[in-house]
């Protein structure tokens, strides 16, 4: 009984991946990654099992996130539940040697263990991009464009790129609150979305009114062209107003690549408690009610390989994104020759030259038919070389 | 267009007269209908109505861009939103509550309740271990069946505890009605949304 109850059934949130939607994802993949790779990224893969002390404990994924598995040494394994994690420890054993700026690039499935509702893929592909030992803001600049490139080569349109700057959010936490401590308090509202709590939480400080203010107007910063001089205005400290500085370096870089149309500046996103160091993005398409993407200046994690360097890059997550376009005709045609026995040579030859021309042909012996008429609406168009004579259609 | 959805029963008519006094004009057949969505051409906007647990639902899929959910809904269910306004109406609060006397007993000690994960990181905090028995309603059967030794759930006027012979025995906390907002329509939808913050928060009862 019991075999027969899961002989269909994946582990929760594994999914099958079928013709019709390897087709999309294989469009979207090959778009994404040519545009990709005539910015000079290099792509390369990694492995799916990693130990858990390392990339699994550098990795921003939650720890309840992750699958664990043991070795036969009784070593604690995981699925790599991102690709960044990985690249940094490649970068910082391998490739980052001279210091001199690296460009990555990754298409690959990574895992994330699944807690509500059964169906959320637990696996999924990600396509990104990582800039490893440039900390400057043109590499920034360079991969938010990459991935607005490689978004519109999909043909994706009407989406917006959300860009904050999280050293921002540090620096005028850390100035009005004074220690590292509280501001974490503050940053967790941000993060988790609260705006309630944290303006609950603002207001029950012991801080002049002034500068209570000055926390609750954070959460304005964003949207309209006054924004950079507000948030600049909002800042005493010399961070506060070097982030301001980046930030309108980014803009003006935006604007030169021509992407800035999509682009959306907000000082409040948090997209991790302490991931980030820099500028950061997220990016989200209608339709779809979750980020397709997002990225940032990460240039704290090299170091937990013993490497310092700066790093940047974005990731892109290819299910969503194949949501956010939305069905199309797809289905490249296939073509069908059915043949008899007799005549089984002429068939291969007629076969050989269709697929020299690059056509996606299917060669058929007629007795493997069962149901000639399903068979035939199947294939677009069908040529029948049958009996030992003439040719019909 | 902006989609909300509302919370159907105790919620519903509080926030339908918050939206009204923000200057919002609503169908008026809007409280009586049975329709669960409805279109305001004139305000761009369109309303659906669902299950107060479920509303948190809609919005983190994004197939509502808003949605007013209780506190109580989002400590329970814990979805990615923001939570932008606190919109001070169906005030309430989560409690334990109990028989008077009613001794927390050494072994096997029972919690009934609507809200299992509330109901399970607070009894946790506290370091004691119970059992969470989840009910869909009536919870204060519970106590008096022999089914639970505490129950879980939120109270307004405290009337129902009172007629099942109850007490209420801890505060958990404070409950109100929040505006939430999915991720992605905040950000694509950033001036439509923060028009209604703006309006909604002039009128919000202080």
């Amino acid at each position: 009984m019991t075999k027969k109850l899961f002989m269909f059934e994946k582990p929760l949130g594994m999914r099958d991946t079928l013709p019709f939607l390897y087709e999309i994802k294989k469009r979207v993949r090959q778009a994404m990654v040519r545009e990709i790779e005539t910015w000079g990224y290099e792509l390369i893969e990694t492995p799916t099992l990693e130990y858990y002390e390392t990339v699994g404990a550098a990795s921003a994924i939650d720890d309840h996130q992750l699958f664990k598995l043991l070795d036969q040494q009784g070593h604690t394994l995981v699925l790599r539940p991102d690709m960044t994690a990985p690249i940094a420890r490649l970068a910082a054993s391998r490739l980052y040697q001279d210091g001199n700026p690296l460009r990555l690039a990754y298409n690959a499935n990574v895992f994330r263990a699944q807690q509500r509702e059964g169906g959320r893929p637990a696996e999924f592909e990600q396509i990104g991009v990582e800039c490893i030992g440039d900390g400057t803001v043109a590499a920034d600049a360079e991969v938010i464009s990459v991935m607005i490139a490689a978004l519109k080569q999909t043909g994706l349109r009407n989406f917006t790129v959300a860009i904050g700057h999280i050293g921002y959010v540090n620096a005028l936490f850390l100035e009005i609150l004074g220690n590292e401590e509280r501001a974490s308090v503050l940053r967790r509202f941000l993060y988790e979305k609260n705006y309630v709590g944290y303006r609950e939480h603002v207001k029950s400080l012991p801080l002049s009114s002034i500068d209570q203010k000055r926390l609750l107007q954070l959460l304005h910063l964003r949207g309209n062209d006054k924004t950079m001089e507000n948030a600049r205005e909002l800042v005493h400290s010399e961070e506060g107003k070097r982030a301001v500085d980046e930030l309108c370096e980014l803009a003006s870089a935006l604007q030169l690549y021509g992407v800035d149309g999509a682009v959306k500046i907000d000082m409040s996103l948090v997209s991790h408690m302490s991931y980030y160091a820099g500028i950061l993005f997220e990016v989200y398409a209608e339709h779809v009610g979750f980020p397709i993407g997002n990225g940032g200046r990460y240039d704290e994690l090299l170091e937990k390989f013993s490497r310092k360097a700066p790093a940047t890059g974005f990731g892109v997550r290819v299910d969503r994104l194949i949501e956010a376009l939305g069905e199309s005709e797809a289905e490249a045609a296939i073509e069908c020759i059915v043949f008899s026995q007799e005549r089984f040579a002429e068939a291969l030859e007629l076969a050989r030259t269709k697929r020299r021309e690059g056509k996606r042909v299917v060669l058929q012996h007629i007795l493997g038919i069962r149901d000639i008429d399903a068979y035939s609406k199947k294939y677009q168009p069908i040529t029948y070389l049958l009996g030992s004579g003439g040719k019909e259609e | 267009m902006l989609t909300i959805a509302m919370p159907k029963g105790r919620i519903f008519a509080e926030a339908l007269e918050l939206l009204q006094k923000a200057g919002y004009t609503l169908p008026a057949e809007f409280a009586e209908s049975r329709k669960l969505m409805m279109e305001v051409p004139e305000e761009n906007m369109r309303f659906i109505l669902a299950k107060p647990m479920d509303v948190v639902t809609y919005v983190e899929h994004g197939v509502a861009d808003l949605g007013i959910a209780g506190k109580d809904v989002m400590m329970e269910e814990e979805r990615d939103v923001y939570e932008l306004l606190d919109l001070k109406i169906s005030k309430c609060h989560l409690a334990v509550a109990g028989l008077p006397n009613g001794r927390m007993p050494q072994i096997a000690p029972r919690v009934a309740t609507k809200y299992p994960n509330i109901a399970s990181s607070y009894f946790r905090e506290q370091g004691e271990q119970v059992e969470i028995i989840r009910l869909n309603g009536s919870i204060e059967l519970a106590p008096l069946i022999g089914l639970a030794d505490r129950i879980v759930d939120i109270v307004s006027t405290g009337r129902t505890l009172k007629e099942n012979g109850l007490v209420e025995l801890e505060k958990i906390a404070d409950v109100t009605s929040r505006l939430i907002v999915n991720p992605v329509s905040y950000r694509i939808k950033d001036e439509e949304v923060d028009v209604l913050v703006c309006r909604l928060s002039e009128v919000i009862p202080q």
